[in-house]
């Protein structure tokens, strides 16, 4: 009586032809991945040494190291950061916490995910004309990270509001009806448990940053510089452009130069994500409901 | 009204011709109610009626939301809280709320207790540990809780995260304390307990419970108001009300023709 009919045997190949094509599409997905990596490793691989890493480039960017972008690089996302992170995190608990639900709020959300749809390098001549001409910051990091914060602010918007908004309803109104302000509430119940989604949502953005070579190419990132930024009113090398410099615009780069850069610029990446996902299972190992 | 003596009302909570709307739906119709001083009050009536509507009116909550618009009038303890000079965050101390779900906040036991007289500087490091075990003490809780006072108030059971909910209230010292549906997430056990927890407060507060539970409004009130479709149909005894209702609604209700 427990026999498989006709129909249970058609359903079954159905099953495992489904699952096969879901499983290779899964596939797939990892081979680029795979291929970027392992190309890198194999072709740059000879390039890295702890000397690649901390000497400047020489021979006109055939030979020496990265450390001038490296060292830009972080004063570029640090300054991004500092930018950013406030107005961003401030901005979404306002919308997440006081706007009222109205068209305004609304014509609002709209427009943070248009921004988020707008091309990097419009981004870029729009920081030409607001920081480096109209604020005067002249081609410096600070117009460079002013580009990268507005580029990436709805980022932090979005990743902050959605963490707020995870804080289950009930909290608040707990703390309403005991007379809590708003403020009281979202300083003593709201934020501390959305932290965790907050920062990571801001390490993303770091990760995302790293990369980006469209917005600072014109605001305040250099070919070459002999010396390290002093301050923000300096222009820098970075390492997303010195990559694009050495892989197309200089003759006679040893082949295995531009991965090595590759290899340095994607570490740096991976490395951010590998801090925002133990930090994410670190935080949420104390997650509290 | 903070501050001062307040001599014994009659009445904690008296309402006159309140009407409430949400948008073009009307919610609540011409109630008058006057809620007797320090004892304990159950509202019935079937779903959708108003009656936790009427009970989030008292603390003002219900504007949270904010298509609200309310007429009428409504005093607790003599004091017309829709006045001019009214701090709406006074209310919510002197009127504290129990909801259906226990709802305690993610933190410790000890923290949730404080969380009300942190919000209105009641408390000080001195004082700090006798307003926890005052207020566990009130709710039955103590005993049970005294050694890990620093637990996740979401690790206890949901009884005792809603007897929680009831002691975090209490260090404010409010006058009433509205319960919606306090024991409706509990099992008959937890029902029990919460229940007797009620009579236990009784006297000292000025209760109000929204209940759907018959047999609870009989058991742990003192008197009912029978509400239906927005309008408060009676408003006796409670014994007086399951025993010999004045209204054919109110019989039919208590009988379960409708509900």
């Amino acid at each position: 009586m427990f026999e498989a009919t006709e129909l249970n045997d058609r359903n079954r190949r159905a099953e495992r032809l489904w699952r096969w094509l879901f499983g290779m599409m899964t596939g797939l997905l990892i081979v680029p991945v795979v291929l970027i990596l392992g190309v890198l490793i194999v072709k740059g691989g000879p390039a890295l040494s702890i000397d690649f890493l901390f000497t400047e480039p020489t021979d006109g960017m055939r030979a020496g190291g990265v450390f001038p972008a490296l060292i830009g690089t972080i004063w570029l996302v640090a300054v991004a950061l500092l930018v950013s992170v406030p107005i961003g995190v401030a901005a979404a608990v306002y919308l997440s916490e006081y706007a009222p639900d109205n068209w305004l709020t609304r014509l609002i959300n709209l427009c943070i995910i248009n921004l988020a749809g707008v091309p990097s390098i419009v981004h870029a001549l729009f920081g030409v004309g607001a920081f480096v001409l109209f604020f005067k910051f002249g081609i410096s990091i600070l117009a460079a990270s002013c580009t990268l914060a507005v580029l990436t602010l709805p980022v932090v918007i979005v990743a902050t509001r959605e963490s707020l908004q995870a804080v289950p309803q009930a909290f608040r109104e707990a703390c309403w009806n005991m007379g809590a302000t708003r403020w009281q509430t979202i300083r003593r119940v709201v934020l501390p448990n959305s932290i965790s989604g907050i920062l990571t949502g801001v390490i993303l953005e770091v990760s995302r940053t790293t990369g980006e070579t469209a917005p600072i190419m014109f605001t305040g990132a250099v070919f070459l510089l002999p010396f390290l930024p002093q301050s923000v009113f300096d222009p820098t090398m970075a390492m997303s452009l010195h990559l694009f410099v050495v892989s197309t615009q200089v003759p006679g780069v040893p082949d295995e130069l531009p991965y090595g850069v590759a290899l340095v610029l994607i570490g740096m990446v991976l490395c951010m994500n590998a801090l925002s996902i133990a930090f994410r299972v670190y935080l949420r190992g104390k997650k509290k409901w | 009204m903070a501050n001062e003596v307040t001599p014994t009302v009659e009445h904690a909570i008296e309402t006159s011709k309140l009407n409430l709307w949400y948008g073009t739906f009307q919610a609540l119709f011409d109630v008058d109610l006057a809620i007797k001083n320090g004892i304990v009050t159950s509202m019935i009536g079937p779903s959708g009626c108003g009656k936790s509507t009427f009970l989030r009116s008292v603390n003002r909550i219900v504007e949270r939301l904010g298509y609200v618009r309310t007429t009428g009038r409504i005093d607790v303890h003599g004091h017309d809280i829709f006045g001019e000079d009214v701090e709406l965050v006074q209310v919510r101390k002197q009127v504290g709320m129990v909801f259906q779900r226990p709802n305690p906040l993610p933190l410790s036991i000890r923290d949730n207790v404080l969380f009300g007289a942190r919000t209105h500087r009641l408390e000080t490091k001195s004082t700090r540990d006798e307003i926890v075990q005052s207020a566990l003490e009130q709710v039955l809780l103590w005993d049970s809780v005294k050694d890990r006072l620093g637990a996740r108030a979401t690790t206890l059971s949901l009884e005792e995260q809603q007897k929680l909910c009831i002691a975090r209230l209490l260090p404010v010292k409010p006058r009433v304390l509205l319960m919606d549906e306090p024991c409706s997430a509990l099992d008959p056990k937890g029902t029990e307990a919460v229940e007797e927890l009620i009579w236990e407060l009784r006297g000292q507060y000025t209760i109000l419970i929204v209940t759907h539970n018959m047999a609870q409004a009989r058991r742990a009130s003192d008197e009912c108001v029978f509400m239906l479709m927005g309008k408060v149909i009676e408003h006796t005894r409670t014994e007086e009300m399951f025993v010999a209702p004045a209204h054919r609604e109110t019989a039919d209700y208590i009988e379960g023709r409708y509900g």
